[in-house]
């Protein structure tokens, strides 16, 4: 008999993912207030998966009807992949709803406050108090958390996969709104990248241009991944999970200049880029 | 070849009512045979400014619904001959706006006229995204202010990626910046943008500053697009803007605060 070419094969693998924390059992004030963000913004989940976080519901006594909220998700091009953390009970309607379990990520150390000032010349951030950041603050709706998971399931010592796709080039500017992915490979951008935009990528990220929104590099966990930036102006950035927001500004050895960011430990480092080297 | 160009910023109540209406009063002046169309379904602003609300018997939705003719909506212009409105619809349900129909509509304009303008309301969904959609030119009407900017800077990134010419991988839609309500005064005492703060944010090119004025609320009361206004910087400025968008080169104006005269810094006086 000649052999078959393997039609599959199964690799780990850690992906980016959004958690939809859930922070109370009543599902129709969460589908509610998922419906005020879906109208503030259409395509925010627009076909990512998404994980049902139920950490803070494990002591929940009502059922959580799936069912009805996979449905109403379905509607709005949201995609359920699976739920983390729950009850037992919860966690047996939710694979009968058809939802896959997925392990809780580590715990890691404890968290120290951000945005204290880095000892000059050079500024050493910080890295923020999990390796989640939370999306944008949406005072009015306390009901739920949306987080980007962007840490690694496996701790990040282990080194992501190479990257492998050729360089992903954007000449144009980003705006408000948009969201680059460069899956597999480097990024390199050319143009501005205004506030509210956001650059992702598995490899690194070159900015020939201020960068006034987001870059996460190494989403997938490669923490050798780094940034470099023309003009650093940035609402946050991150490496491999880890990320900086800075909320009191930019310090001001990095704040417009050519700046490169990359990781040491768990802490993101941000360093001007002299020209006269 | 027709051109449709979109009037549109993100965000409400910065001028671009105002624009579509001088705009293509301007357009029409110069000789090409202009409509202007008003997609803001439940607030109906067009008609009104180009003072011709008492005219209007069916609209835009009469027209998708099959239920008049283009004809019949399109309601001639008081002020030039060039220039037709078709109205929006007061009452009537948004989602009629949908692209298909907005579609089949902006092409039979095409057959008989030269440009065709769309009043974009406020926003980025439903009558914004049908206006927008098949622009072959967008003036961005922004004010010297941060939100209004940042909405901008929405509306370009939408125009870049989901307009129809970027989504059949077209020439990009051509993309003006229009800066209104400019008052140079707050600007350099630093309580507004510059019109270089926004450029160097928005990256797109300069088409016309229009001043902030009084008239304009004159002009919209009785029912005249500010263009026509006589004496006035606004009508200048959009006069200005008619003539860049033609191709003529137009030295910027309206950029920098008047230095006040002799005796108004003797005497003090705004
Ligand atoms: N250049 C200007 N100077 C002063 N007021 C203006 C100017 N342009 C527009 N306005 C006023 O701003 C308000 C909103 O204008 P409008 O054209 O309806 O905006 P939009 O269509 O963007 O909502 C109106 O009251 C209008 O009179
Ligand atoms: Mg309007």
């Amino acid at each position: 008999m000649p052999r078959e070419e393997p039609a599959f094969k199964i690799k780990n693998s850690n992906l980016p993912v959004l958690i939809l924390h859930l922070k109370t059992p009543d599902l129709e004030q969460v589908k509610q207030q998922l419906e005020t963000r879906l109208k503030q913004m259409p395509d925010f989940f627009a076909h990512t998966p998404i994980v049902l976080g139920l950490t803070d519901l494990a002591d929940a006594e009502s059922a959580l009807d799936f069912v009805d909220l996979l449905a109403f998700m379905q509607t709005n091009r949201m995609h359920a992949a699976g739920i983390q953390g729950g009850s037992p009970a919860q966690q047996e309607a939710a694979t009968k709803a058809g939802l896959g379990l997925i392990p809780t990520t580590p715990q890691r150390p404890a968290p120290i406050v951000e945005t204290e000032q880095a000892p000059e010349p050079v500024p050493e951030i910080r890295p923020a108090p999990s390796p989640h950041y939370v999306g944008p603050a949406q005072p009015d709706l306390p009901g739920l958390e949306i987080e980007a998971d962007a840490a690694p399931a496996i701790p990040p010592e282990q080194p992501a996969p190479v990257e492998t796709r050729p360089t992903l080039v954007i000449d144009k500017p980003v705006r408000t709104g948009q969201r680059i992915y460069a899956e597999g490979a480097n990024l390199v951008v050319l143009a501005i990248v205004n506030a509210g935009a956001e650059l992702i990528a598995d490899g690194d990220i070159h900015i020939y241009a201020p960068l006034r929104g987001r870059a996460l590099a190494g989403a997938r966990g490669n923490t050798a991944a780094r940034i470099y930036v023309q003009s650093m102006e940035a609402e946050l950035v991150a490496i491999a999970g880890y990320f900086q927001v800075f909320d009191e500004g930019i310090p001001d050895t990095v704040r417009g200049k050519f700046s490169q960011i990359f990781l040491e430990g768990e802490k993101v480092v941000i360093n001007p880029i002299s020209s006269k080297r | 070849m027709p051109k449709i160009i979109v009037v549109t910023s993100g965000k409400g109540g910065v001028g671009k009512t105002t624009t579509s209406a001088s705009f293509a009063s301007g357009l029409a002046l110069r000789g090409n045979k202009t409509v202007v169309i008003d997609f803001d379904v439940g607030l109906r602003n067009l008609d009104l400014i180009m003072g011709c609300e008492r005219r209007v018997v069916y609209d835009i939705i009469n027209v998708i619904n099959n239920e008049v003719s283009l004809k019949q909506a399109l309601i001639k212009d008081k002020h030039c001959d060039n220039l037709y409105v078709l109205p929006a619809s007061q009452t009537r349900d948004k989602d009629a706006l949908n692209l298909e129909a907005v579609g089949r509509i902006l092409d039979e304009l095409k057959e008989s006229f030269d440009c065709i303008v769309c009043d974009s309301p406020a926003g980025i969904e439903h009558g914004a995204f049908s206006a927008m959609y098949y622009a072959d030119e967008a003036l961005i009407v922004t004010n010297p202010e941060v939100s209004s900017v940042r909405d901008s800077d929405r509306i370009l990134g939408i125009l870049a990626a989901k307009s129809k010419r970027a989504v059949e991988g077209l020439d990009p839609v051509k993309e003006h910046l229009l800066v209104t309500r400019y008052d140079p005064k707050r600007v350099a005492a630093g309580e507004m943008l510059s019109v270089d703060d926004i450029q160097e944010i928005l990256r797109i090119p300069l088409i016309g500053v229009i001043p902030e004025s009084e008239s304009v609320l004159q002009a919209s009361n009785s029912g005249t697009p500010a263009i026509h206004l006589e004496k006035s910087d606004v009508a200048e400025a959009y006069r200005d803007l008619v003539a860049r968008f033609m191709g003529d080169e137009v030295p910027m104006r309206f950029t920098t605060a008047e230095k006040a005269g002799f005796l108004k810094r003797l005497f003090g006086g705004r």
